[in-house]
């Protein structure tokens, strides 16, 4: 059924995806090659491309320097947590939704989806407020539980689409089996569901890992992610691009790898189910 | 199916969701629409009295409201041209045979896992900068002047870099749209000596169509909002400043509460309209 198509067409097809695929990925290749470079050769022109005398000494001065390790471990907390504790909370409710839908399921499901819709910067003062009134500025905490409630409608709409896919009558035999809700979720569903939490969980470290509105807005010098990490290069340091790169490296590096397991699952994630 | 046992036990597993989204959407909100109905400037008195409408008319009238909805809808509209357009051509090429297909499109979809702090400052330092920047060398191999990037030509450079980081995402739903696109419709039209052109208006765009409706309401909606990649490049300055970034600098910047609080209320209102269009496509979605 595939279809037929000569040698030759292949490979101009291949030919042009692969240069304008290094194109779109250039930028951030040439960023993991400075942050091997000196500061010299990083501003050198004509640029130098790989033979230069590789160097991990930016990435011990980033460490030293700007205590990185503190950022990373603030990143994961936050990333780790919010997602932790957002599937606490969204696999019940897709759940409920999906296997026990009532008339409202729907407009529960669309009114979910408009909350992930309020601009951020409408909300910006009183969330701020908020946060110092209960002495959340500045923690990991507060910067958790927000992460959570932003990404919370994007959990259940996933979960919620995986789950709908587990076919119903396997639920029915199990019960004609004289399975109790206990061995129906334990031994039937966990297994089938599996699958689509794993996807949930991905996607979500990925999108709050990356989140930049409220992690630059709330956070100062203690509960600071990677994010606003590297808006503290902004200037002057961010002049010296052998160590802005390192930095970048690092804060990248573990979502890029992440990433390219979830392609599919972003799809859906990010279409709300609209698109699989 | 479902008993009446089992339908309280449901409610009660979906009760923590909606109660707290429902918390975290009306509690700010109430918030900010009071405010906006106050003299509220909490470095300099703080809160002086009701205004009614004032702040809503102020913000209107402000010298900075015009220009920055110009702002607003050039990069949107920019960044939006340029990714469904570019999107679609990528999409359809990454969709034929070829080898290395997988890496190609892993590549392609890189800029989308590159935070925007990032992604803001490697453009600006790395590829803009008017001394050291690459394309400044690129420029000056071809013995022109170097562009200052991001305060001669900075909206430009806004949409560039946004676009590289949408592009990705632009590109990847509609490759999933492509490829549930019959393979045995095209190849009918192939056979039937259909152009390549005519091919594409009359089975692959209208195909296409829905996708494209989805990626661009929620590219709108995600693109109204952007702030980090303006906040590490040009703070603002130069013609840069959106509406989002608008009320930040009132509120935060100036901390002028009340008059920031209306800007937010236009922004919340701005992004219904465009939330309400998605939820339709949606809506219509779950019916099937």
């Amino acid at each position: 059924m595939a279809r037929s198509v000569t040698t030759q067409r292949k490979s101009l097809n291949t030919f042009i995806a692969w240069t304008i695929g290094l194109l779109i990925f250039f930028p951030i290749l040439w960023t993991i090659l400075t942050s091997f470079k000196t500061e010299a050769q990083a501003i050198a022109d004509p640029p130098v491309w790989f033979f230069f005398d590789w160097t991990l000494e930016n990435y011990r001065v980033v460490q030293e320097r700007s205590n990185y390790n503190r950022f990373l471990w603030n990143s994961i907390i936050i990333a780790g947590g919010s997602t932790i504790l957002g599937m606490i909370i969204a696999i019940p409710a897709a759940w409920s939704m999906a296997f026990v839908p009532s008339r409202r399921t729907k407009d529960i499901l669309l009114w979910m989806l408009s909350t992930k819709m309020l601009p951020a910067v409408g909300v910006l003062y009183p969330i701020y407020l908020i946060f110092i009134q209960l002495g959340l500025l500045d923690t990991r905490i507060g910067l958790t539980i927000v992460l959570m409630l932003i990404n919370l409608p994007i959990m259940v709409w996933m979960l919620y689409t995986y789950f709908k896919e587990i076919p119903g009558e396997i639920l029915e035999a199990a019960r004609m089996d004289g399975a109790g809700l206990k061995e129906e979720i334990l031994y039937v569903l966990t297994p089938m569901a599996i699958p689509g939490i794993a996807s949930t969980v991905l996607l979500n470290i990925i999108l709050a890992w990356n989140e930049a509105f409220w992690t630059l807005n709330l956070t100062a010098a203690r509960a600071a992610p990677l994010t606003a990490f590297i808006a503290s290069y902004s200037s002057p340091e961010g002049l010296f691009y052998a160590k802005l790169s390192a930095a970048s490296t690092m804060a990248i590096a573990p979502i890029l790898i992440l990433g390219w397991f979830s392609q599919k699952q972003l799809v859906r994630g990010l279409t709300f189910g609209a698109v699989k | 199916m479902s008993t009446k046992a089992s339908r309280s036990a449901a409610r009660l597993m979906l009760a923590p969701a909606v109660i707290l989204l429902l918390a975290w959407m009306l509690v700010p909100l109430t918030m900010t629409l009071i405010f906006s109905f106050q003299r509220y400037l909490p470095m300099r008195g703080g809160f002086q009295g009701w205004v009614g409408f004032e702040n809503y008319a102020r913000f209107i009238g402000s010298s900075a409201f015009w220009p920055a909805i110009q702002t607003t809808i050039i990069i949107v509209g920019g960044v939006l041209l340029i990714t469904v357009i570019l999107g679609i051509l990528l999409a359809i090429l990454l969709d034929q045979p070829m080898w290395g297909q997988g890496m190609v499109r892993i590549l392609v979809i890189a800029p989308f896992f590159v935070m925007p702090t990032v992604s803001g400052l490697v453009w600006k330092n790395m590829f803009m900068d008017p001394n050291n920047g690459l394309l400044s060398h690129l420029w000056r191999f071809f013995g022109a002047d170097p562009v200052i990037w991001l305060s001669d030509a900075s909206m430009l450079s806004i949409i560039l870099i946004v676009s590289w980081q949408w592009l990705p995402f632009a590109t990847l739903i509609l490759l999933t749209a492509i490829q549930s696109l019959d393979s045995e419709q095209i190849e009918a039209a192939e056979m039937d000596g259909a152009p390549v052109l005519s091919r594409f208006w009359h089975i692959i765009l209208p195909h296409l169509a829905r996708a494209i409706t989805i990626v661009i309401l929620i590219q709108t909606i995600f693109l109204l909002a952007i702030f980090a990649e303006i906040f590490v490049t040009t703070q603002g300055s130069f013609g840069t400043r959106t509406l989002t970034y608008l009320i930040y600098q009132r509120v935060l910047e100036s901390q002028n509460v009340g008059l920031g609080s209306a800007g937010g209320i236009y922004a919340v209102i701005l992004a219904n309209i465009f939330a309400l269009l998605l939820m339709r496509i949606v809506g219509k979605n779950l019916d099937r």
